[in-house]
Order: C-alpha cells, then sequence, then structure tokens
C-alpha cells in the first residue's frame, strides 16, 4: 500500500471527525440539560430516523471489516455466522422494541424495576448492563486501534496507541457534549456513509461478474482453493465436536444476545411512541439485512477478485478483505479510483467504530449515572445532578475503556464481541422476558435472573480456552482451563432462566398483581408511557 | 374529525378491517392521530367529547367507576386488565408472537445445528454453484423479512387502533383516580 491512499484516507477521516464534531456542538448550543434530552434525545426521531441510528449502532466494524473477511477466507461459515445478526432483531421486534418503549424511561432496569423493589433490581441490571458495554466496548477500541494501524499501514505501537486514545477522547466529546441526540445523529451520518459505501462496492462486484452470482461463487470457489467445500459449511466452525458445539453456542449468544444489549435498547426510547419504535425496529431489519446481504456478496466477491493468498498476507484474520477488494475493483494499486475506493473504506471503517464506541459509552454512562448512582448514593439526587453524573460517567468510562485498550492492545480480543452477546442473553434477557410476561415473578427472581446470567458466563469464559491452557489464550502459560468451550452462552442462557425461576419459586415475597397489571398494560397499550 | 361509530368498532371485531380501510385510504386527520399520539396525550383537551359530542371510550366496564372517581390508582390497571379490550389486545398480540418466536426459534436453532453436525447435506448441489446450505441461509433472510411484514402488518391492522384507545381510557381513569383521591 502506497502513502496515496493513506494521505486521502486521513483526509476523509479529518472530514468525518469534523463533521460529527460539528453536529456536537451544534446540538450542545441548545441543550436543555435534561436527562430527557441526555438520555433519549427529546424523544423525537422519526421511525426513518432511528431506524438508520440502530443500524449504525449495530453494524460494527466486527460486521463491515470482519464478516466480510470471514467469508473471503472460510466461505460458507462466514455466511453462517452472519445469518445469526439478522435472525436476533425478530427477537428484539417481537418481544422487546414496543414493549420496553412502553414500559421504561432510558434504560433496561427501568422495565424491571417497574415491578419489583426498585434498589437491589436497579443495582443488578445497571451492573450486567455496564458489564456488556464495557466488553463490548473494550473490542471496540482495541480494534480500532489495529485497525488504523492496518489500513494507514503504521504498525508501531506508539501510533496504535494514539488511536486508542484519540478514539476514546472523540467519544468522550460526543456522548458527554452531545448526549443521546448528537449521538444519534453521528449514527445516522455513519449508517448512510457505511450503506452507500456497501451499494457501491457491491454494483462494482457485480457489475465484473456482469451480474452473474452464479460465476461469483464458482470463480470464489475456484480460487479459494478449497473446491466446492468453500460453499459448504465446515471449513471454519467444522472439525471436532467441541468446535461445532462452540459455534452452536455462539449462534445462541447471538440470536438471544442483541434483544439485551443496552445500547440496542435505549435507541428504542428515541422515538416517541411504541408505533414508532416498532417502524424503527422494522427500518433496521431492512437495513441490516439488506447490508448482509451485499456483505456475504462482497465477501465472496473479495474470494473471487482478490483470492485468499493475498488477503491472508495483509491479515491472517482476513480483516482487510474490504479494503483490498475496493482497491482492486477501483483499478488495482497506483490508479485513482483504487486509492478513492480504499480511503473511503477506511474512512467508512473509521466512522464505523467511532460510533458504535460513542453509542455504547452513552447507554454505559446511562446505567451509571441512572441505576447505579440513584440507587448507590443520594436516594433523592435531583434530576439535573444525575444528567451531570452520567457526563461525569461517560468520562469515567472514556478514561476505562481506553486503559483497557491500551493493556489489552496487542491480545486477541476478538472473542470479546461474542463474550458481550453471551452476558447480554444470559443476564439481561431472561430477566426483560420474565417481567414483561411473567405474572409470578419475584424480586429475588429477578436479582438471581441476572446474577444467574451474568456470573457463570464470566466464571466460563475465565475457565476457557481463550482465558489459559492453550496457544492462542491470553495467558498461554497459565492452565486454569475446565470448560472446553470458548462462548459460554450455552451452558450461561439456560442458566440465567433457571435462576430466575428459582428465585422466583423460593421467595417468600408474593408478586404484586397490580404492579404486573399495571406492567402488561402499560406495555401493550403504552398507557402512562414518557 | 372521526365519526364515534367508527371509534365504538373499534373495540370489537371490526378493528381490523376499519383500521385497514383507513390506513388505505389516508385520511389525512386520522393519520396526524395516529401518526404522533405522544403530542396528544401532552394536549389537555382529548379526552374530551370528539366532534359528534359523544365521549369515547373503550373499556365498558370500568365506565361507572370512573365517573364515581374513587377509584385508585394502582386498581385502574387491574380494571383494565380485566377488561374485555385489554383481553383482546392481549390475546391477539400473543396468538401472533409466541407462535412466531416458536417458529423462528425452531427454524433457526435447526438450521445451524444441521450446518454444524451434517455439512454434507448442506453441500448438496441443487442448480450450479447453489447448494442446499446456500437456499437455506438465503431461506434465513427471506424468513426474517416475511416474519418482520407480517408482524408490523398484524400490530398495524389488528392491534394498534384498540390499544391507543385503550391507552387513552386508561389515562383518563388513572387521572380521575387520582383527582379522587386527592
Amino acid at each position: 500500500m502506497t502513502g496515496e491512499h493513506q494521505t486521502l484516507a486521513l483526509l476523509l477521516f479529518s472530514g468525518f471527525v469534523a463533521v460529527t464534531l460539528a453536529i456536537t456542538t451544534w446540538v450542545s448550543r441548545r441543550r436543555h440539560g435534561s436527562a430527557e434530552e441526555f438520555y433519549a434525545g427529546g424523544r423525537l426521531f422519526s421511525p426513518m430516523e432511528n431506524g438508520f441510528a440502530v443500524a449504525g449502532d449495530y453494524v460494527s466494524a466486527a460486521s463491515f471489516l470482519g464478516v466480510t473477511g470471514l467469508i473471503a477466507l472460510y466461505g460458507y461459515d462466514g455466511l453462517l455466522y452472519v445469518v445469526g445478526f439478522l435472525v436476533a432483531w425478530l427477537v428484539v421486534l417481537f418481544l422487546v422494541a414496543e414493549l420496553v418503549r412502553n414500559c421504561g424511561r432510558f434504560t433496561l432496569a427501568d422495565v424491571v424495576a417497574a415491578r419489583m423493589s426498585e434498589r437491589p433490581v436497579r443495582i443488578a441490571a445497571g451492573t450486567a448492563s455496564v458489564t456488556v458495554s464495557v466488553l463490548y466496548l473494550v473490542a471496540q477500541m482495541v480494534g480500532a486501534g489495529s485497525l488504523v494501524a492496518l489500513l494507514l499501514g503504521r504498525t508501531s505501537g506508539t501510533a496504535q496507541a494514539w488511536t486508542v486514545i484519540a478514539v476514546g477522547a472523540l467519544m468522550v466529546t460526543y456522548v458527554s457534549l452531545g448526549g443521546m441526540r448528537a449521538t444519534t445523529w453521528i449514527q445516522i451520518v455513519k449508517a448512510v456513509l457505511l450503506l452507500s459505501g456497501t451499494v457501491a462496492l457491491t454494483v462494482l462486484v457485480l457489475v465484473r461478474f456482469h451480474g452473474d452470482l452464479d460465476r461469483l461463487l464458482v470463480t470464489a470457489a475456484e480460487r479459494s482453493g478449497h473446491g466446492d467445500a468453500f460453499l459448504a459449511p465446515g471449513l471454519k466452525y467444522g472439525g471436532s465436536w467441541t468446535a461445532r458445539l462452540d459455534f452452536i453456542s455462539l449462534g445462541l449468544a447471538l440470536v438471544l444476545g442483541t434483544a439485551g444489549l443496552p445500547h440496542i435498547l435505549s435507541r428504542f426510547y428515541t422515538v416517541p411512541t411504541a408505533r414508532a419504535a416498532r417502524r424503527s425496529a422494522v427500518w433496521s431489519i431492512g437495513l441490516i439485512g439488506g447490508f448482509y446481504l451485499m456483505a456475504i456478496v462482497l465477501g465472496f466477491g473479495a474470494a473471487a477478485v482478490v483470492g485468499p493468498e493475498a488477503l491472508r498476507r495483509s491479515n491472517a484474520a482476513g480483516n482487510t478483505a474490504m479494503p483490498l477488494l475496493a482497491l482492486d475493483l477501483g483499478g488495482g494499486v497506483g490508479s485513482t479510483g483504487g486509492t478513492v475506493l480504499f480511503a473511503v473504506v477506511a474512512a467508512v471503517a473509521f466512522a464505523t467504530i467511532l460510533a458504535v464506541v460513542a453509542g455504547i459509552t452513552l447507554a454505559s454512562s446511562a446505567s451509571v449515572a441512572h441505576d447505579l448512582y440513584a440507587s448507590l448514593r443520594r436516594p433523592h439526587a435531583k434530576v439535573r445532578g444525575e444528567v451531570a453524573v452520567a457526563r461525569l460517567a461517560a468520562v469515567g468510562i472514556g478514561v476505562v475503556a481506553i486503559a483497557l485498550g491500551l493493556l489489552a492492545r496487542d491480545l486477541n480480543v476478538a472473542f470479546l464481541v461474542g463474550l458481550a452477546f453471551a452476558v447480554a442473553a444470559s443476564a439481561n434477557l431472561p430477566v426483560l422476558v420474565y417481567s414483561l410476561f411473567w405474572r409470578a415473578f419475584t424480586t429475588r427472581g429477578a436479582v438471581w435472573a441476572v446474577y444467574g446470567g451474568l456470573i457463570p458466563a464470566l466464571v466460563l469464559v475465565l475457565l476457557s480456552p481463550v482465558v489459559s491452557g492453550s496457544p492462542g489464550s491470553l495467558f498461554p502459560d497459565l492452565d486454569l482451563q475446565y470448560f472446553p468451550l470458548q462462548n459460554p452462552g450455552i451452558v450461561s442462557i439456560p442458566l440465567g432462566f433457571l435462576a430466575g425461576w428459582l428465585g422466583t419459586v423460593t421467595s417468600d415475597e408474593v408478586a404484586d398483581e397490580a404492579k404486573y397489571a399495571e406492567t402488561e398494560v402499560r406495555s401493550l397499550t403504552g398507557a402512562g408511557a414518557v | 374529525m372521526q365519526s364515534s361509530d367508527g371509534r365504538a368498532r373499534g373495540a370489537g371485531d371490526g378493528a381490523g378491517s376499519s383500521a385497514g380501510s383507513h390506513d388505505d385510504h389516508g385520511t389525512a386527520s386520522r393519520e396526524v392521530r395516529y401518526e404522533d399520539p405522544w403530542y396528544d396525550a401532552l394536549a389537555s383537551g382529548w379526552g374530551e367529547p370528539d366532534g359528534t359530542g359523544t365521549p369515547a371510550r373503550a373499556v365498558p366496564a370500568a365506565r361507572g367507576e370512573w365517573d364515581a372517581a374513587a377509584v385508585r390508582a394502582r386498581d385502574v390497571y387491574l380494571e383494565v386488565q380485566r377488561s374485555e379490550a385489554f383481553q383482546e389486545v392481549r390475546g391477539r398480540y400473543r396468538r401472533f408472537v409466541v407462535p412466531g418466536v416458536a417458529a423462528f426459534l425452531v427454524w433457526y436453532v435447526g438450521y445451524v445445528v444441521t450446518a454444524t453436525t451434517a455439512p454434507g447435506l448442506m453441500a448438496r448441489p441443487v442448480v450450479g454453484a447453489v447448494n442446499v446450505g446456500m437456499l437455506a441461509g438465503l431461506g434465513q433472510f427471506l424468513s426474517t423479512f416475511l416474519l418482520t411484514w407480517g408482524y408490523a402488518r398484524h400490530a398495524r391492522l389488528r392491534r394498534d387502533r384498540l390499544a391507543l384507545e385503550l391507552r387513552w381510557d386508561t389515562q383518563e381513569l388513572t387521572r380521575g383516580a387520582r383527582g379522587g383521591a386527592s
């Protein structure tokens, strides 16, 4: 890669940063400083705007670069991985979006705490939300460092460290100054950039193959060196039964975890009604589904056009498949088209990371201020005080994420995203589903459901091969490996549901009929919704 | 303004078809009202008699108690929960969502388990380079889009009107209850 792309890519990065900072300044100039404004952006976004913002929040660099790379290197198994990310949205649409919009105000804990004794439930749900967010955030930060280094060809540790610090500083600025309104607009800008970039590349791939998808698949299979096996499952997630079970575990975590991701849930509070929440979920399913369909074409396109040897040479995990494909489609190294397309892809990837990171930071600062701080510190804190705490929390989370991102810089943290989904599915989803649909659910059940999913998920990961006991783990010299799978979902998700049931049947407290009636009526009709 | 008989029918089974026809014709006033009911909630006059002079409510069971205005706010929700109109909304929601969730979870888990345990079956060619696995994967995309469309349509035609009426009535009742209690 020559210096020319990198200069152009840097220019485009700066352009994006300038635009987003301008949005933040514009928004913060007119802010009222209310909690409604900071956490929910005033709740007046349209379904279409929110649909784009949800898509922007959801499609991370792991999808944009990781998934295409996975398909380019392993063919069908990459596609298998993508399906879970999309099907998960049916859980969100059917069970979560409207009901949560109707019952809650800012966070997941609002929904649960309305029925229960507030303090313990808020602390539990807040802790789980912050855990999920931090896991996801660190994965994105480390990803940002290595990605920018990769795209700019500056692989030195210092460049990577400065990237992590810069991304962290930007995200803190967006969130603490602009709150939800600025974050939402940044997501929208990012989603539009991401989708236009993807559409343009897909069109170019299709033009290259004269619209003949069959030929695209055949060429990809031939060049991959695996032949027809490239178009069938088994290249990555095949092999030993442990590996296969591991993938099933990951698949479950993906499908059930999305509905428990705090930064996705909080997006539904930015629209005025449950109906608008539903329509934004429909928009986002359309956008996300369209994006993943194009990502599949691009992944096979990268295998067919660039070829796996060149991809592996650039990055063993295939993360550079998208920029390399863009370079080739534009006319190759040295051509103007190639330079421009490469720079565009690099800038889109950077925008993707910044936007996702900002969304997660906002959601976790809401959990810290609205759930944890409000329950742990002053019982009668003023609303204005809470927003100030949330802004401070955003700074604090930013500092923690930068520190962890720098520490984990050289570690393989790809498992963190899968883990974040697994924790969300085990700790957040059971408590959410029980509180919305189970009449007899009690406070103890809610607290047990959260910790009963959260603790097993984290402990199983500590005992898994990703932490110790195998050459690829974080601490290869240690041996604490008692659990064979990398993703704990298949065990911890049922445990979360089980713990919630067990806590409920063993508690002396009788569930409050009137409060359940209130939750049910409010969730389905929107009565009393803010 | 909307006619009062349109609202009265909303409580019964006619809601689906009448809401559907309104969506098709796109009457301006109705569109505005359904597009942003949140505004109505903030406006002071929404609970007053509508254009035809009849107060519009969908919780007949609770009507008498509202007039008495002595119910405590928390009892209002129990009352609404027991009302026929609410049971209908909940029934319609559950009758769509429960089979829907069961269907797509079984279909997805079945797909993932088959792909990981029986790659041979997935590799069976169908047309050209396309094999069973490709069709199944695209089938997942297609079923997701279809279920999304189906759910949105079902909610729009079968639930929205009824739920919105219940919302106004419940809010009116809670306000009445609070006013009576103080």
